[in-house]
Protein backbone atom coordinates (compact mmCIF):
# COMPACT_ATOMS: atom_id res chain seq x y z
CA UNK A 1 0.00 0.00 0.00
CA UNK A 2 1.21 3.85 -0.86
CA UNK A 3 -0.54 6.55 0.62
CA UNK A 4 0.10 10.17 -0.12
CA UNK A 5 0.44 11.97 3.16
CA UNK A 6 -0.55 15.86 3.77
CA UNK A 7 -0.63 17.96 7.02
CA UNK A 8 -1.39 21.41 7.42
CA UNK A 9 -2.54 21.97 10.91
CA UNK A 10 0.86 23.56 11.76
CA UNK A 11 3.58 23.22 9.17
CA UNK A 12 2.70 22.31 5.11
CA UNK A 13 4.12 19.31 4.74
CA UNK A 14 3.52 15.83 2.24
CA UNK A 15 5.07 12.52 2.34
CA UNK A 16 5.07 9.03 0.62
CA UNK A 17 4.83 6.54 3.36
CA UNK A 18 4.28 2.96 2.64
CA UNK A 19 1.62 0.35 4.34
CA UNK A 20 4.82 -1.41 5.93
CA UNK A 21 5.43 2.18 7.48
CA UNK A 22 8.12 3.47 5.31
CA UNK A 23 8.76 6.51 4.85
CA UNK A 24 9.90 6.96 0.36
CA UNK A 25 9.94 11.01 0.48
CA UNK A 26 8.40 13.70 2.44
CA UNK A 27 8.67 17.23 2.51
CA UNK A 28 8.43 20.27 5.25
CA UNK A 29 7.55 23.80 4.86
CA UNK A 30 9.49 25.88 7.47
CA UNK A 31 6.94 28.46 7.56
CA UNK A 32 3.60 28.37 9.17
CA UNK A 33 1.99 31.00 6.35
CA UNK A 34 2.43 29.78 3.27
CA UNK A 35 0.64 26.45 2.86
CA UNK A 36 -1.47 27.45 -0.19
CA UNK A 37 1.63 28.47 -2.12
CA UNK A 38 4.40 25.58 -1.21
CA UNK A 39 1.74 22.29 -0.57
CA UNK A 40 1.23 21.35 -4.47
CA UNK A 41 5.08 21.91 -5.38
CA UNK A 42 6.04 19.73 -2.91
CA UNK A 43 3.48 16.80 -3.76
CA UNK A 44 4.56 17.38 -7.88
CA UNK A 45 8.57 17.36 -6.66
CA UNK A 46 7.63 13.91 -4.03
CA UNK A 47 5.92 12.04 -6.84
CA UNK A 48 8.27 12.80 -9.60
CA UNK A 49 11.21 12.27 -7.42
CA UNK A 50 9.80 8.40 -6.86
CA UNK A 51 8.76 8.16 -9.87
CA UNK A 52 5.11 7.54 -8.60
CA UNK A 53 2.01 8.72 -10.86
CA UNK A 54 -0.86 9.88 -9.07
CA UNK A 55 -2.74 6.69 -10.11
CA UNK A 56 -0.48 4.55 -8.49
CA UNK A 57 -1.38 5.59 -4.68
CA UNK A 58 -3.79 3.23 -3.23
CA UNK A 59 -4.94 6.41 -1.19
CA UNK A 60 -4.81 9.91 -0.17
CA UNK A 61 -4.45 10.85 3.95
CA UNK A 62 -4.82 14.20 5.19
CA UNK A 63 -4.64 15.67 8.40
CA UNK A 64 -7.97 16.80 9.51
CA UNK A 65 -6.12 19.03 12.84
CA UNK A 66 -7.05 21.02 14.19
CA UNK A 67 -4.97 23.92 13.02
CA UNK A 68 -5.58 27.61 12.47
CA UNK A 69 -8.25 27.64 9.54
CA UNK A 70 -6.72 29.24 6.51
CA UNK A 71 -4.13 26.71 6.52
CA UNK A 72 -5.66 23.86 7.03
CA UNK A 73 -7.92 24.24 4.27
CA UNK A 74 -5.12 24.88 2.27
CA UNK A 75 -3.88 20.81 2.91
CA UNK A 76 -7.79 19.63 3.14
CA UNK A 77 -8.44 21.18 -0.19
CA UNK A 78 -5.18 20.12 -1.82
CA UNK A 79 -5.93 16.49 -1.19
CA UNK A 80 -9.57 16.36 -1.76
CA UNK A 81 -8.97 18.08 -5.46
CA UNK A 82 -6.19 15.55 -5.60
CA UNK A 83 -8.37 12.66 -4.99
CA UNK A 84 -10.77 13.72 -7.66
CA UNK A 85 -8.40 14.10 -9.76
CA UNK A 86 -6.52 10.67 -10.01
CA UNK A 87 -10.02 8.73 -8.55
CA UNK A 88 -8.03 7.59 -5.86
CA UNK A 89 -9.69 7.28 -1.86
CA UNK A 90 -9.53 9.76 0.17
CA UNK A 91 -8.51 9.42 4.30
CA UNK A 92 -8.89 11.86 7.08
CA UNK A 93 -6.77 11.44 10.31
CA UNK A 94 -6.89 13.80 13.44
CA UNK A 95 -3.50 15.73 12.82
CA UNK A 96 -2.57 15.50 16.43
CA UNK A 97 -1.92 11.64 16.05
CA UNK A 98 0.65 12.78 14.12
CA UNK A 99 2.47 14.07 17.30
CA UNK A 100 1.63 11.49 19.50
CA UNK A 101 3.52 9.18 16.83
CA UNK A 102 6.27 10.67 17.53
CA UNK A 103 6.30 11.08 21.23
CA UNK A 104 5.22 7.11 21.85
CA UNK A 105 9.22 6.16 21.53
CA UNK A 106 10.10 8.50 24.48
CA UNK A 107 6.84 8.11 26.76
CA UNK A 108 7.62 4.64 26.58
CA UNK A 109 10.84 4.81 27.51
CA UNK A 110 9.87 7.36 30.33
CA UNK A 111 7.12 4.80 31.71
CA UNK A 112 4.52 7.11 30.69
CA UNK A 113 1.01 4.93 30.12
CA UNK A 114 -1.07 8.30 29.13
CA UNK A 115 0.44 11.56 27.77
CA UNK A 116 -0.77 15.18 26.21
CA UNK A 117 -0.19 16.28 22.99
CA UNK A 118 -0.82 19.96 22.32
CA UNK A 119 0.24 22.12 19.30
CA UNK A 120 -0.53 26.52 19.53
CA UNK A 121 -3.95 27.93 18.49
CA UNK A 122 -3.43 31.01 19.08
CA UNK A 123 -5.15 33.11 21.17
CA UNK A 124 -3.41 32.20 24.17
CA UNK A 125 -4.53 28.68 23.73
CA UNK A 126 -3.63 25.19 22.71
CA UNK A 127 -5.24 22.41 20.51
CA UNK A 128 -5.06 19.26 22.32
CA UNK A 129 -5.35 15.29 22.72
CA UNK A 130 -4.96 13.01 25.12
CA UNK A 131 -3.66 9.83 24.44
CA UNK A 132 -3.45 5.84 26.46
CA UNK A 133 0.25 4.06 25.28
CA UNK A 134 -1.15 0.65 23.98
CA UNK A 135 1.26 -2.32 23.59
CA UNK A 136 0.88 -1.79 19.86
CA UNK A 137 1.24 2.04 20.24
CA UNK A 138 -0.80 4.99 21.56
CA UNK A 139 -4.51 5.40 21.29
CA UNK A 140 -6.97 8.02 21.40
CA UNK A 141 -7.88 8.56 25.50
CA UNK A 142 -9.46 12.25 25.25
CA UNK A 143 -9.82 15.17 23.21
CA UNK A 144 -9.48 16.76 20.66
CA UNK A 145 -10.35 20.25 22.30
CA UNK A 146 -8.77 23.64 22.47
CA UNK A 147 -8.17 25.54 25.91
CA UNK A 148 -5.70 27.42 28.31
CA UNK A 149 -2.73 25.19 29.15
CA UNK A 150 -2.97 25.77 32.69
CA UNK A 151 -6.59 23.58 32.42
CA UNK A 152 -5.04 20.69 31.40
CA UNK A 153 -4.25 17.53 33.29
CA UNK A 154 -1.21 17.10 34.65
CA UNK A 155 0.11 14.66 32.12
CA UNK A 156 3.37 14.58 30.48
CA UNK A 157 2.99 17.13 27.18
CA UNK A 158 4.41 17.07 24.23
CA UNK A 159 4.54 18.92 21.31
CA UNK A 160 5.06 22.90 20.39
CA UNK A 161 1.91 23.80 22.61
CA UNK A 162 3.77 22.13 25.11
CA UNK A 163 6.63 24.57 25.02
CA UNK A 164 5.16 27.43 24.42
CA UNK A 165 2.91 27.40 27.82
CA UNK A 166 6.09 25.50 29.43
CA UNK A 167 5.13 27.60 32.45
CA UNK A 168 2.00 26.68 32.37
CA UNK A 169 2.04 22.96 32.63
CA UNK A 170 2.31 20.53 35.26
CA UNK A 171 4.59 18.14 32.79
CA UNK A 172 6.41 19.38 30.18
CA UNK A 173 8.19 17.28 28.23
CA UNK A 174 11.46 20.10 26.80
CA UNK A 175 12.96 17.22 24.22
CA UNK A 176 9.80 18.10 22.44
CA UNK A 177 8.52 21.75 22.43
CA UNK A 178 9.18 22.31 19.42
CA UNK A 179 7.79 19.56 18.00
CA UNK A 180 4.29 19.62 15.55
CA UNK A 181 2.60 17.44 13.78
CA UNK A 182 4.12 16.34 9.61
CA UNK A 183 2.66 14.00 7.12
CA UNK A 184 5.00 11.47 7.08
CA UNK A 185 4.37 11.06 11.12
CA UNK A 186 0.26 11.16 10.12
CA UNK A 187 1.37 8.31 7.59
CA UNK A 188 3.16 6.11 10.55
CA UNK A 189 0.13 6.80 12.62
CA UNK A 190 -2.16 5.52 9.64
CA UNK A 191 -0.09 2.66 9.08
CA UNK A 192 0.09 1.27 12.73
CA UNK A 193 -3.79 1.55 12.63
CA UNK A 194 -4.15 -0.28 9.50
CA UNK A 195 -1.89 -3.16 10.89
CA UNK A 196 -4.33 -3.43 13.32
CA UNK A 197 -6.84 -3.77 11.46
CA UNK A 198 -8.43 -0.27 11.68
CA UNK A 199 -9.82 0.95 8.47
CA UNK A 200 -9.25 4.33 8.03
CA UNK A 201 -11.95 6.99 8.29
CA UNK A 202 -13.39 8.80 4.67
CA UNK A 203 -13.82 11.73 6.59
CA UNK A 204 -11.99 14.89 6.31
CA UNK A 205 -14.13 17.12 7.80
CA UNK A 206 -11.73 19.60 9.46
CA UNK A 207 -11.84 20.20 13.09
CA UNK A 208 -12.05 23.53 13.75
CA UNK A 209 -13.03 23.15 17.36
CA UNK A 210 -14.26 27.03 17.44
CA UNK A 211 -16.61 28.77 15.26
CA UNK A 212 -16.12 31.55 13.06
CA UNK A 213 -15.83 34.59 15.15
CA UNK A 214 -19.20 35.90 13.15
CA UNK A 215 -21.39 37.52 15.63
CA UNK A 216 -25.45 38.04 14.76
CA UNK A 217 -26.50 41.47 15.40
CA UNK A 218 -28.83 42.36 17.61
CA UNK A 219 -31.89 43.85 17.51
CA UNK A 220 -31.31 47.91 16.14
CA UNK A 221 -31.32 50.13 18.42
CA UNK A 222 -35.11 51.93 17.84
CA UNK A 223 -34.25 56.02 17.94
CA UNK A 224 -36.72 57.60 20.78
CA UNK A 225 -39.29 56.26 23.26
CA UNK B 1 -18.99 26.16 -31.27
CA UNK B 2 -16.07 28.53 -31.52
CA UNK B 3 -11.95 27.46 -31.48
CA UNK B 4 -9.70 28.05 -29.31
CA UNK B 5 -7.90 26.31 -25.85
CA UNK B 6 -10.73 24.80 -23.37
CA UNK B 7 -10.14 26.10 -20.12
CA UNK B 8 -11.48 25.41 -16.98
CA UNK B 9 -11.46 28.46 -14.65
CA UNK B 10 -12.18 28.50 -10.44
CA UNK B 11 -13.80 31.23 -8.28
CA UNK B 12 -13.71 31.77 -4.56
CA UNK B 13 -13.17 35.58 -3.89
CA UNK B 14 -15.99 35.79 -2.11
CA UNK B 15 -19.13 34.01 -1.67
CA UNK B 16 -19.96 32.22 -4.10
CA UNK B 17 -17.86 28.75 -5.43
CA UNK B 18 -17.52 29.08 -9.25
CA UNK B 19 -16.61 26.49 -11.75
CA UNK B 20 -16.75 27.48 -15.58
CA UNK B 21 -15.81 25.83 -18.50
CA UNK B 22 -14.93 27.52 -21.77
CA UNK B 23 -13.71 26.47 -25.92
CA UNK B 24 -12.32 29.81 -26.69
CA UNK B 25 -15.51 32.18 -26.42
CA UNK B 26 -17.86 29.54 -25.72
CA UNK B 27 -19.25 29.05 -22.96
CA UNK B 28 -19.84 25.39 -21.97
CA UNK B 29 -20.64 25.40 -18.17
CA UNK B 30 -21.25 27.92 -15.33
CA UNK B 31 -22.16 26.13 -11.97
CA UNK B 32 -21.86 28.24 -8.86
CA UNK B 33 -22.48 27.42 -5.17
CA UNK B 34 -23.56 30.23 -2.93
CA UNK B 35 -23.27 30.48 0.68
CA UNK B 36 -25.29 33.36 0.77
CA UNK B 37 -27.72 31.55 3.11
CA UNK B 38 -25.30 31.18 5.52
CA UNK B 39 -24.80 34.71 5.63
CA UNK B 40 -28.25 36.25 5.94
CA UNK B 41 -28.64 36.00 9.75
CA UNK B 42 -25.77 37.92 9.99
CA UNK B 43 -26.76 40.87 7.58
CA UNK B 44 -23.55 40.67 5.62
CA UNK B 45 -20.71 37.80 4.29
CA UNK B 46 -18.64 36.89 6.77
CA UNK B 47 -15.30 35.33 5.77
CA UNK B 48 -14.72 32.65 7.78
CA UNK B 49 -18.15 31.38 6.80
CA UNK B 50 -17.25 31.85 3.10
CA UNK B 51 -13.86 29.90 3.29
CA UNK B 52 -15.94 26.97 5.48
CA UNK B 53 -18.11 26.86 2.50
CA UNK B 54 -15.87 26.98 -0.19
CA UNK B 55 -13.83 24.02 0.89
CA UNK B 56 -17.12 21.75 0.81
CA UNK B 57 -18.30 23.11 -2.35
CA UNK B 58 -15.07 22.93 -4.00
CA UNK B 59 -15.14 19.23 -5.54
CA UNK B 60 -18.69 19.33 -5.86
CA UNK B 61 -19.40 21.81 -7.85
CA UNK B 62 -15.93 20.87 -10.20
CA UNK B 63 -17.82 18.02 -10.58
CA UNK B 64 -21.22 19.40 -11.59
CA UNK B 65 -19.22 21.60 -14.17
CA UNK B 66 -17.13 18.79 -15.75
CA UNK B 67 -20.02 16.71 -16.19
CA UNK B 68 -22.56 19.63 -17.51
CA UNK B 69 -19.68 20.63 -20.40
CA UNK B 70 -19.27 16.83 -20.78
CA UNK B 71 -15.01 16.99 -20.81
CA UNK B 72 -12.87 15.49 -18.72
CA UNK B 73 -9.41 16.91 -16.60
CA UNK B 74 -7.28 15.24 -18.96
CA UNK B 75 -9.37 17.00 -22.16
CA UNK B 76 -8.61 20.77 -20.56
CA UNK B 77 -5.84 22.77 -22.29
CA UNK B 78 -5.38 24.68 -19.13
CA UNK B 79 -6.49 25.25 -15.54
CA UNK B 80 -7.57 29.25 -14.12
CA UNK B 81 -8.42 30.41 -10.96
CA UNK B 82 -8.85 33.83 -9.40
CA UNK B 83 -5.92 34.79 -6.99
CA UNK B 84 -6.95 38.13 -6.43
CA UNK B 85 -8.44 40.31 -5.49
CA UNK B 86 -11.04 39.41 -2.67
CA UNK B 87 -11.48 37.99 0.63
CA UNK B 88 -7.85 35.85 1.73
CA UNK B 89 -8.59 32.64 3.27
CA UNK B 90 -11.50 32.31 0.72
CA UNK B 91 -9.21 32.97 -2.16
CA UNK B 92 -6.78 30.28 -0.46
CA UNK B 93 -9.40 27.44 -0.41
CA UNK B 94 -9.90 27.89 -4.59
CA UNK B 95 -6.36 28.54 -5.35
CA UNK B 96 -5.22 25.38 -3.15
CA UNK B 97 -7.41 23.36 -4.91
CA UNK B 98 -6.38 24.73 -8.35
CA UNK B 99 -2.88 24.15 -7.73
CA UNK B 100 -3.82 20.44 -6.87
CA UNK B 101 -5.65 19.70 -10.25
CA UNK B 102 -2.79 21.46 -12.11
CA UNK B 103 -0.35 18.76 -10.55
CA UNK B 104 -2.56 16.00 -10.72
CA UNK B 105 -3.92 16.31 -14.16
CA UNK B 106 -0.49 18.13 -15.24
CA UNK B 107 -1.82 21.14 -16.75
CA UNK B 108 -0.60 25.06 -17.12
CA UNK B 109 -2.28 26.89 -14.44
CA UNK B 110 -3.13 30.84 -15.30
CA UNK B 111 -3.51 32.82 -11.54
CA UNK B 112 -6.23 35.46 -12.85
CA UNK B 113 -6.97 39.12 -11.29
CA UNK B 114 -10.98 38.97 -10.17
CA UNK B 115 -12.04 42.25 -11.51
CA UNK B 116 -10.44 42.23 -14.83
CA UNK B 117 -12.17 38.40 -15.22
CA UNK B 118 -15.48 40.09 -14.45
CA UNK B 119 -15.18 42.33 -17.63
CA UNK B 120 -13.74 39.18 -19.95
CA UNK B 121 -17.14 37.46 -20.10
CA UNK B 122 -17.89 40.41 -23.15
CA UNK B 123 -16.07 38.15 -24.73
CA UNK B 124 -18.40 34.67 -24.76
CA UNK B 125 -20.65 34.51 -27.79
CA UNK B 126 -24.28 35.47 -26.21
CA UNK B 127 -23.09 37.14 -23.16
CA UNK B 128 -25.14 40.03 -23.35
CA UNK B 129 -29.05 40.63 -22.34
CA UNK B 130 -31.25 41.21 -24.96
CA UNK B 131 -30.89 44.82 -25.90
CA UNK B 132 -27.57 45.33 -24.72
CA UNK B 133 -25.19 42.13 -26.16
CA UNK B 134 -22.50 44.39 -27.61
CA UNK B 135 -20.68 42.74 -30.88
CA UNK B 136 -17.14 41.86 -29.79
CA UNK B 137 -16.74 38.98 -32.93
CA UNK B 138 -13.54 40.65 -33.53
CA UNK B 139 -12.74 41.03 -29.50
CA UNK B 140 -13.43 43.60 -27.03
CA UNK B 141 -13.14 47.13 -28.53
CA UNK B 142 -10.12 49.35 -27.88
CA UNK B 143 -11.95 51.98 -26.21
CA UNK B 144 -14.06 49.92 -23.40
CA UNK B 145 -14.73 50.94 -20.08
CA UNK B 146 -16.37 48.61 -17.12
CA UNK B 147 -18.44 49.72 -14.28
CA UNK B 148 -18.33 46.95 -11.65
CA UNK B 149 -20.75 47.44 -8.72
CA UNK B 150 -21.36 44.58 -6.27
CA UNK B 151 -21.37 43.69 -2.46
CA UNK B 152 -17.63 43.56 -2.59
CA UNK B 153 -16.37 45.72 -4.71
CA UNK B 154 -17.08 49.03 -6.77
CA UNK B 155 -14.76 50.42 -9.89
CA UNK B 156 -14.46 52.06 -13.01
CA UNK B 157 -12.15 50.43 -15.35
CA UNK B 158 -10.05 51.10 -18.49
CA UNK B 159 -10.22 48.29 -20.24
CA UNK B 160 -7.31 48.96 -23.86
CA UNK B 161 -6.20 45.47 -24.36
CA UNK B 162 -8.05 42.91 -21.65
CA UNK B 163 -5.13 40.74 -21.64
CA UNK B 164 -2.28 43.22 -20.95
CA UNK B 165 -3.75 46.67 -20.47
CA UNK B 166 -6.20 47.71 -17.90
CA UNK B 167 -6.47 50.92 -15.57
CA UNK B 168 -8.48 51.77 -12.44
CA UNK B 169 -9.77 55.05 -13.25
CA UNK B 170 -12.02 54.86 -9.62
CA UNK B 171 -13.21 52.74 -6.84
CA UNK B 172 -15.15 53.39 -4.04
CA UNK B 173 -13.18 54.65 -0.80
CA UNK B 174 -15.54 52.73 1.84
CA UNK B 175 -18.20 50.48 1.71
CA UNK B 176 -18.63 48.42 -1.98
CA UNK B 177 -22.30 50.05 -2.94
CA UNK B 178 -23.91 45.99 -2.32
CA UNK B 179 -22.43 46.29 1.06
CA UNK B 180 -24.32 50.21 1.38
CA UNK B 181 -27.53 47.87 0.01
CA UNK B 182 -27.01 45.83 2.89
CA UNK B 183 -26.61 47.92 5.41
CA UNK B 184 -29.15 49.98 4.34
CA UNK B 185 -31.59 47.00 4.32
CA UNK B 186 -30.90 46.25 7.65
CA UNK B 187 -31.54 49.96 9.14
CA UNK B 188 -35.25 49.52 6.58
CA UNK B 189 -36.29 46.39 8.32
CA UNK B 190 -35.95 44.13 4.66
CA UNK B 191 -34.12 41.27 4.14
CA UNK B 192 -30.55 40.43 3.29
CA UNK B 193 -29.38 40.48 0.83
CA UNK B 194 -30.52 44.37 0.26
CA UNK B 195 -29.82 44.71 -2.92
CA UNK B 196 -32.68 42.79 -4.24
CA UNK B 197 -35.28 43.62 -1.01
CA UNK B 198 -34.25 47.60 -1.35
CA UNK B 199 -35.30 47.30 -5.52
CA UNK B 200 -38.44 45.92 -4.49
CA UNK B 201 -39.40 48.34 -2.14
CA UNK B 202 -38.27 50.89 -3.93
CA UNK B 203 -40.74 50.57 -6.72
CA UNK B 204 -43.83 51.90 -4.47
CA UNK B 205 -41.92 54.82 -3.20
CA UNK B 206 -40.82 58.27 -4.31
CA UNK B 207 -36.88 58.72 -5.45
CA UNK B 208 -37.14 62.52 -4.70
CA UNK B 209 -38.92 61.81 -1.18
CA UNK B 210 -35.45 62.46 0.44
CA UNK B 211 -32.81 64.89 -1.00
CA UNK B 212 -29.75 62.00 0.32
CA UNK B 213 -25.99 62.70 0.08
CA UNK B 214 -24.37 61.88 -3.87
CA UNK B 215 -20.80 60.50 -2.23
CA UNK B 216 -17.13 62.57 -3.42
CA UNK B 217 -19.66 64.82 -5.68
CA UNK B 218 -18.53 68.54 -4.32
CA UNK B 219 -15.82 70.37 -5.98
CA UNK B 220 -13.06 70.10 -3.91
CA UNK B 221 -13.30 65.82 -4.98
CA UNK B 222 -14.19 66.28 -8.06
CA UNK B 223 -11.71 69.39 -9.55
CA UNK B 224 -12.53 69.54 -12.93
CA UNK B 225 -11.52 67.40 -16.57
CA UNK B 226 -8.56 69.77 -16.85
CA UNK B 227 -7.96 69.91 -13.20
CA UNK B 228 -8.94 66.51 -11.81
CA UNK B 229 -10.11 66.68 -8.30
CA UNK B 230 -8.45 63.75 -5.76
CA UNK B 231 -11.69 61.49 -6.19
CA UNK B 232 -12.87 62.62 -9.46
CA UNK B 233 -14.21 58.94 -10.38
CA UNK B 234 -14.36 57.59 -6.86
CA UNK B 235 -17.06 56.47 -4.62
CA UNK B 236 -17.98 56.84 -1.11
CA UNK B 237 -21.03 55.24 0.24
CA UNK B 238 -20.51 55.37 3.75
CA UNK B 239 -21.94 59.23 4.15
CA UNK B 240 -25.24 58.11 2.61
CA UNK B 241 -25.62 55.34 4.91
CA UNK B 242 -25.46 56.94 7.87
CA UNK B 243 -27.72 59.76 6.24
CA UNK B 244 -30.56 57.16 5.68
CA UNK B 245 -30.20 56.31 9.13
CA UNK B 246 -30.83 59.76 10.42
CA UNK B 247 -33.73 59.75 8.55
CA UNK B 248 -35.48 56.67 9.84
CA UNK B 249 -34.12 57.68 13.83
CA UNK B 250 -35.72 61.01 12.88
CA UNK B 251 -39.42 59.38 12.34
CA UNK B 252 -38.71 56.95 15.25
CA UNK B 253 -37.97 60.05 17.57
CA UNK B 254 -41.27 61.21 16.83
CA UNK B 255 -43.25 58.22 16.62
CA UNK B 256 -44.45 58.01 13.34
CA UNK B 257 -44.30 55.10 10.69
CA UNK B 258 -41.15 55.05 8.35
CA UNK B 259 -41.89 55.75 5.40
CA UNK B 260 -39.72 52.78 3.87
CA UNK B 261 -40.79 52.87 0.34
CA UNK B 262 -39.76 56.34 -0.30
CA UNK B 263 -36.71 55.92 1.73
CA UNK B 264 -35.47 53.18 -0.22
CA UNK B 265 -36.07 54.71 -3.52
CA UNK B 266 -34.38 57.79 -2.53
CA UNK B 267 -31.48 55.88 -1.25
CA UNK B 268 -31.69 53.67 -4.15
CA UNK B 269 -31.79 56.83 -6.51
CA UNK B 270 -28.50 58.52 -4.78
CA UNK B 271 -27.10 55.25 -5.61
CA UNK B 272 -27.37 55.15 -8.99
CA UNK B 273 -27.52 57.95 -9.61
CA UNK B 274 -23.56 58.59 -8.26
CA UNK B 275 -22.34 55.54 -9.81
CA UNK B 276 -23.99 56.17 -13.36
CA UNK B 277 -23.12 59.94 -13.72
CA UNK B 278 -18.96 59.01 -12.50
CA UNK B 279 -18.93 56.34 -14.91
CA UNK B 280 -20.21 58.48 -18.03
CA UNK B 281 -18.23 61.35 -17.07
CA UNK B 282 -14.97 58.84 -17.05
CA UNK B 283 -16.06 57.45 -20.37
CA UNK B 284 -16.45 60.70 -21.69
CA UNK B 285 -12.88 62.33 -20.56
CA UNK B 286 -11.42 59.26 -21.06
CA UNK B 287 -12.67 58.23 -24.74
CA UNK B 288 -14.31 54.78 -24.05
CA UNK B 289 -16.86 54.56 -26.56
CA UNK B 290 -18.06 51.50 -25.23
CA UNK B 291 -18.81 50.68 -21.30
CA UNK B 292 -19.72 47.04 -19.95
CA UNK B 293 -21.64 46.81 -16.65
CA UNK B 294 -20.76 44.40 -14.57
CA UNK B 295 -21.13 42.44 -11.13
CA UNK B 296 -24.05 41.47 -8.83
CA UNK B 297 -25.63 45.09 -8.19
CA UNK B 298 -26.25 45.20 -12.32
CA UNK B 299 -28.95 43.00 -11.61
CA UNK B 300 -30.59 46.30 -9.73
CA UNK B 301 -33.42 47.61 -12.20
CA UNK B 302 -32.79 51.13 -11.31
CA UNK B 303 -29.17 51.11 -12.16
CA UNK B 304 -29.81 49.07 -15.26
CA UNK B 305 -32.24 52.26 -16.31
CA UNK B 306 -29.86 54.80 -15.27
CA UNK B 307 -27.07 53.55 -17.09
CA UNK B 308 -28.93 52.84 -19.98
CA UNK B 309 -30.95 56.73 -20.55
CA UNK B 310 -27.45 58.54 -19.70
CA UNK B 311 -25.02 56.28 -22.14
CA UNK B 312 -27.20 56.95 -24.69
CA UNK B 313 -27.22 60.85 -24.22
CA UNK B 314 -23.72 60.55 -24.11
CA UNK B 315 -23.73 58.07 -27.32
CA UNK B 316 -21.86 55.23 -25.00
CA UNK B 317 -22.81 51.53 -26.35
CA UNK B 318 -23.80 49.52 -23.21
CA UNK B 319 -22.96 46.01 -22.56
CA UNK B 320 -24.85 43.96 -19.87
CA UNK B 321 -23.72 40.15 -19.65
CA UNK B 322 -26.44 37.84 -18.33
CA UNK B 323 -27.35 37.86 -14.73
CA UNK B 324 -25.17 34.44 -13.69
CA UNK B 325 -21.92 35.68 -15.88
CA UNK B 326 -22.17 39.11 -13.82
CA UNK B 327 -22.35 37.73 -10.19
CA UNK B 328 -19.10 36.24 -9.27
CA UNK B 329 -18.61 32.97 -11.07
CA UNK B 330 -15.45 30.44 -12.94
CA UNK B 331 -16.86 31.27 -16.33
CA UNK B 332 -15.13 34.97 -15.88
CA UNK B 333 -11.98 33.11 -14.94
CA UNK B 334 -11.96 30.54 -17.69
CA UNK B 335 -12.89 33.66 -20.30
CA UNK B 336 -10.07 35.87 -19.15
CA UNK B 337 -7.61 32.34 -19.02
CA UNK B 338 -9.05 31.43 -22.55
CA UNK B 339 -7.73 34.78 -23.79
CA UNK B 340 -4.71 34.55 -22.24
CA UNK B 341 -3.56 31.22 -22.90
CA UNK B 342 -4.55 32.18 -26.81
CA UNK B 343 -2.20 35.10 -26.64
CA UNK B 344 0.70 32.72 -26.08
CA UNK B 345 1.42 33.82 -22.27
CA UNK B 346 2.98 31.60 -20.01
CA UNK B 347 1.64 30.37 -17.37
CA UNK B 348 1.51 31.32 -13.90
CA UNK B 349 3.25 28.33 -12.05
CA UNK B 350 2.40 26.99 -8.73
CA UNK B 351 4.42 29.13 -6.31
CA UNK B 352 2.16 32.46 -6.71
CA UNK B 353 0.26 33.12 -3.78
CA UNK B 354 -3.39 34.25 -3.18
CA UNK B 355 -3.13 38.62 -2.66
CA UNK B 356 -6.35 40.05 -1.18
CA UNK B 357 -5.68 43.66 -2.95
CA UNK B 358 -3.91 42.44 -6.56
CA UNK B 359 -4.39 45.46 -8.41
CA UNK B 360 -6.01 45.23 -11.98
CA UNK B 361 -2.97 45.92 -13.46
CA UNK B 362 -1.98 42.57 -12.89
CA UNK B 363 -4.52 41.18 -15.29
CA UNK B 364 -2.79 37.76 -14.74
CA UNK B 365 0.11 36.70 -12.17
ZN1 LIG C 1 -16.93 40.18 -8.19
Amino acid sequence: MLLLCLDSSAVASAALVTGAGEVLGSFASPDTRSHAEVLAPAVRDLLAGRGVAGGDLDGILVGTGPGPFTGLRAGIATARALAFAWDVPLHGLMSLEALAQDAAGHARAAGHEEFLVLTDARRKEVYWARFALAEDGPRPAGGPGVAAAEQLPALPAYGRGAGIYADRLARPVPEFAAAQPTASSLGLAAARRTARGEALSPDTTPLYLRESDAKVPGPRKRAGA
Amino acid sequence: MTDGPLVLGIESSCDETGVGIVRGRTLLANVVSSSMDEHVRFGGVIPEIASRAHLDAIVPTLREALDRAGVGLEDLDALAVTSGPGLAGALMVGVAAAKALAVAADKPLYAINHLVAHVSVGLLEDSGIEGFQGAFDDGLPGDLGALLVSGGHTEILAVEDLGRDVRLLGATIDDAAGEAYDKVARVLGLDYPGGPAIDAAARDGDPAAFRLPRGLSAGKYMGSAERPGPHRYDFSFSGLKTAVARVVEGYEARGEPVPVADVAASFQESVADVITRKAVLACTEQGLGTLLLGGGVAANSRLRELTAERCAEHGIELVIPRLPLCTDNGAMVAALAARVVAEGRAPSGLDFAADSSLPVTTVSV
